[in-house]
């Protein structure tokens, strides 16, 4: 076997192939970052290299080193790998000593060359580092020249402020809206800026903005300039805050809309002010009137004077207009002088009607103070040219709680009852009485039309929820007759019923009523089965005396269907009370068919409350009143709690079932919960409604039982 | 993002920064004392990090050889941090001379570098943007310019989609950057995955929590997600060097140590 020829090159190839493997080799390869044939240009040429240091004479170091560089910029950097390939240049076969020298070599090239590199990219990313920076300052350079040129020459006032309300930096128009100078604007404090018609809660607002809760809010603001004159803005406060969310800065930005305010102000002064004199006119009155019925709070109660002066007409004709125009001019002022103190409304209705709003009437004693004020300043005779005219006035007072009446109702009740303190004699007032209006109104308007009304089918019935104290739920509805009047409006019961009454035709209304309502109830019951509510029922006095009522219901009942336990009427006391036999026997026929009946408004007549034990109901409603009067503060609170307690037990002794009219607030239902009153009704459990708005009542409680 | 186009990002020498930290694990000197000290002291905690991001880079080199082998010449590499050896246009003129590349990263060094480096280069651009305003990134001319209708693109989304927080809907970027790209596209992905290392997961995600680039691990069907609309390429989603390895050797033991989870998809 001739071995030797073939050992040398057997000793090339297996240094070769351990420098292949190693390059290939986990530590080496860098998890094969370098693309193959790289690798593989890579490897013949540092083989080649170290073949030739390796056996090459005489030894050259250069060559070894180049293998060191050419590593290093291939990226074999990891320290480990320098130890193996010290470790495998000098394996044997290898000429005599060269190993050391080889290896030192080697090292010097890679760590020069590491070195170079490490120099070399330290600096590349520090040039990298200093370019981002400088773009990034250049950027920012140019974005605040950008800014600054839109701050300078914004047509618009702009303010900076810090997080302490101090202002910092104005731009030139906000110097000039204010018509003040740069100084005397920057350092200022922005709550100084205050004006007393600032918008209510726009300081609250600020506040908000200021603590970061709020980003932004717009309003028209008022302010003072250097020279005293106020100028409007529209004003626009953001909050800026850094990258991390937090406040920095607030920026104010100013319109002036000076021009535009007065403009709207003057419209808005002409379209709500009397001409003549100056003084709010009907619709400004009619505007805020309006606006106490919008969102009322429980037991407001709301007053009002109707004046009209007495014998104008005969001034205005014998004196001329002119002199008729100075007098109402005079009139004017004198009341106006007279009521500035109470802060209410005085208005100029037209011609020689004026009015006086209450908007937060403490009770009628109030109003009728104000009444007498009214008197007492046109007491005095009045220069009119170089007459001295004495001039009187009737005053039409009234006051109820906002709940129980409409913007309408009410002018019409003041109006009537200033017809009747006329007609009682003049330079008076008068208080309004229901059951008197209700016969102005028939007087007026109602009686002639009402026949006809029911063909025309002007009347509709609502419906307000009766609940139980106990939890709230809906047991039962009382009907509401409606009439919707093509002159005044929809009119409730106490404005025509008593005339109903008197031309008797209460007796085909009554009819109606009970048809419709029972007709609703029996289709409830069909809709809603158990949960469907009892239907309470007013009936008249007049119906429970006249023949036929109890053929009526039953009728009624079987032509709709309505099981008769869910029918209640609801009587008056003086429907009953002292009544002959022949209305005792009605009733008790109609609770014998099963029909239950209640006394309503039971405690305004103060009657005997014996009769209670006699007659055969099972309910009874307190009045509203005095549910209402328990907000009255001229009334002992305590006291009228204990009669509603008194009435309360009373009629448990005798087995009735107790509903609370006119509830309205959740104190109230506590209270007579407390008491063990049974139902409730009134605003706080819902005001009458259509029967719709019911059915989804029902609906609605069915699905949280 | 609040920040107006014409106010860049700061660049903040004082905070760690992913693409200098990653080159740092790469054994690169493009990084400055912060990022050593926190890639040290990750390295630390899990002393295979090097590895991983070196295999990560290996499967950058072979996806990009490999799309580059399927025909495609322009490749959109977004996250592509600071390229410090075998950059993508390097890898696909080897296969394709006349490859074009627009590099984007949201870093300001990162990009700088890049422009130093590739200042000579007429065939690659670098753009500033950030990804999750996928549609600025879509409107820089750079890249309009590439997605101008035409020949299918390769998107690379290499290591940079777990910097993108669940809250900033990774998948409605990818979903995006896939409606802009013309059928026959591919898409080529890395991600660091929760299974592999669910012991490092933790921490690691901790450490980076403090830097501007926090991490979101996320598991392989979240990842595969990540590839709706396109198909992909064989063997799917899988470890870094189960992904095309050059050889059999080349696949250790425990591919799932290396954690990320790697796949080339084509948009059909
Ligand atoms: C780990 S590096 C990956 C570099 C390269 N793609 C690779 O795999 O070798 C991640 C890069 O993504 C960048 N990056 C992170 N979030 C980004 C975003 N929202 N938009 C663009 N780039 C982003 C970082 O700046 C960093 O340079």
């Amino acid at each position: 076997m001739n071995a030797a020829p073939q050992q040398a090159p057997s000793a090339t190839d297996r240094f070769a192939e351990a420098w292949a493997a190693l390059l290939h080799g986990r530590v080496g390869d860098h998890g094969g970052t370098l693309t193959p044939g790289t690798k593989r240009r890579l490897v013949a040429r540092t083989t080649a290299l170290l073949h030739r240091a390796r056996n090459e004479d005489p030894f050259d170091p250069a060559l070894a080193e180049e293998v060191g560089a050419l590593l290093v910029h291939a990226h074999y950097t990891d320290p480990g790998m320098l130890a193996r390939v010290v470790e495998l240049v000098q394996e044997p076969p290898l000429a005599e000593g060269r190993g050391p020298e080889l290896a030192g070599a080697f090292a010097v090239g890679w760590a020069v060359t590491l070195r170079e590199q490490t120099l070399h990219e330290q600096e590349s990313i520090r040039l990298a580092a200093d370019t981002a920076r400088q773009g990034a300052e250049r950027a920012l350079n140019a974005s605040e020249a950008r800014f600054r040129a839109l701050f300078e020459s914004a047509a618009i006032g702009i303010g900076i402020g810090d997080l302490e309300g101090r202002i910092l930096e104005v731009n030139p128009s906000l110097v000039e809206l204010f018509g003040a100078r740069t100084e005397d604007l920057e350092g200022r404090r922005v709550d100084d800026l205050v004006h007393p018609e600032d918008t209510p809660g726009v300081w609250e607002a600020y506040a908000e903005l200021i603590s970061g809760e709020r980003n932004r809010f717009q309003v028209d603001k008022p302010y003072y300039r250097a020279d005293g004159e106020v100028v409007w803005t529209n004003l626009t406060v953001s909050l800026i805050r850094d990258e991390d969310g937090k406040p920095q800065y607030q920026v104010a930005m100013l319109e002036d809309i000076t021009d535009r305010y007065r403009l709207q102000e003057r419209l808005r002064y002409q379209a709500t002010h009397d001409a003549l004199t100056g003084l709010p006119n009907r619709a400004a009155f009619f505007e805020r009137l309006e606006a106490l019925f919008e969102d009322p709070a429980p037991g407001a109660r709301l007053g009002l004077c109707y004046i009209d002066l007495d014998g104008f007409k005969v001034i205005n004709d014998s004196l001329g207009h002119e002199a008729g125009d100075q007098l109402l001019t005079a009139v004017a002022g004198r009341l106006a002088g007279a009521l500035a103190p109470t802060g209410h409304l005085l208005a100029r209705l037209g011609g020689d009607e004026f009015v006086v709003l209450l908007e937060h009437c403490r009770g009628e004693q109030q109003a009728v103070s104000v009444a007498k004020t009214v008197l007492d300043a046109l007491s005095r005779p009045m220069a009119v040219g170089d007459n001295q005219l004495s001039v009187g006035a009737s005053v039409g007072v009234l006051e109820r709680t906002v709940a129980t009446t409409t913007p309408m109702a009410a002018v019409r009740a003041a109006d009537l009852t200033l017809y009747r303190a006329k007609e009682e004699g003049r330079g008076r007032w008068t208080v309004f009485d229901p059951g008197r209006n209700a016969l102005s109104v028939s007087r007026y308007a109602v009686s002639v039309r009402m026949p006809t009304a029911m063909d025309r089918g002007e009347f509709f019935v609502d419906y307000q929820p009766l609940c139980a104290l106990s939890d709230g739920s809906l047991v039962a509805v009382e009907a509401l007759l409606r009439w919707r009047h093509p002159q005044f409006g929809v009119l409730g019961p106490d404005e025509f019923v008593a005339t109903a009454e008197e031309t008797g035709v209460i007796m085909p209304l009554g009819r109606w009523v009970l048809e419709q309502a029972c007709g609703q109830a029996a289709s409830w019951v069909r809709r809603f089965g158990a949960a469907a509510p009892q239907v309470n029922v007013n009936v008249a006095g007049r119906q429970t005396r006249a023949p036929g009522l109890v053929t009526d219901v039953a009728r009624i009942l079987s032509g709709t269907g309505l099981d008769p336990h869910r029918l209640q009427l609801e009587i008056t006391e003086s429907a009953v009370v002292g009544r002959d036999d022949e209305s005792l026997k009605t009733l008790h026929d109609l609770v014998g068919m099963g029909v239950s009946l209640a006394i309503d408004d039971f405690g305004t007549g103060w009657s005997n409350l014996s009769y209670l034990r006699d007659l055969p109901v099972s309910g009874l409603k307190i009045a509203g009143s005095f549910i209402g009067d328990l907000n009255d503060p001229d009334r002992d609170e305590a006291l009228g709690w204990r009669i509603v307690g008194g009435v309360v037990s009373l009629a448990h002794t005798l087995g009735l079932t107790v509903t609370a009219e006119e509830v309205e607030t959740e104190a109230h239902a506590q209270r007579l919960r407390a008491m063990g009153c049974d139902w409730a009704q009134g605003w706080h459990y819902g005001r009458p409604v259509r029967p719709g708005e019911i059915s989804r009542r029902i609906a609605e409680s069915g699905l949280t039982r | 993002m609040s920040r107006p186009k014409w106010v860049p990002a700061g660049t903040d020498l004082d905070k760690p920064n992913a693409a200098r930290v990653y080159d740092y694990y790469l054994g690169g000197s493009h990084n400055f004392a912060v990022d050593r000290a926190m890639a040290r002291k990750a390295i630390e905690l899990w002393p295979e990090l090097p590895d991983i991001m070196r295999a990560n880079r290996a499967f950058l080199r072979r996806a990009v050889q490999y799309m580059a082998e399927q025909g495609v010449s322009r490749f959109l590499d977004i996250g592509s941090g600071i390229p410090t050896f075998g950059a993508v246009h390097e890898i696909a003129r080897e296969v394709t001379p006349d490859a074009r590349v627009v590099y984007v990263d949201r870093d300001p060094v990162a990009v700088a570098h890049s422009r130093l480096l590739l200042k000579d280069d007429p065939l690659s651009e670098v753009v500033e943007a950030d990804m999750r305003d996928v549609e600025g990134l879509l409107a820089e001319p750079a890249v309009a310019d590439l997605l101008a209708p035409g020949e299918p693109i390769a998107v690379l989304l290499v290591a940079v989609l777990h910097f993108i927080t669940d809250e900033e809907d990774p998948e409605g970027i990818v979903r995006r950057l896939h409606s802009a790209v013309p059928p026959g596209s591919m898409l080529a992905l890395s991600h660091a995955g929760l299974e592999g290392r669910p012991d490092q997961a933790g921490p690691h995600q901790d450490l980076y929590a403090r830097t501007p680039t926090p991490l979101t691990m996320r598991n392989r069907e979240r990842i595969t997600a990540l590839f709706n609309g396109f198909e992909l390429v064989e063997p799917g989603v899988v470890y870094f060097s189960e992904w095309h390895p050059e050889n059999p050797a080349a696949v250790e033991a425990h591919p799932e140590r290396m954690v990320g989870m790697v796949g080339v998809g084509r948009r059909s």
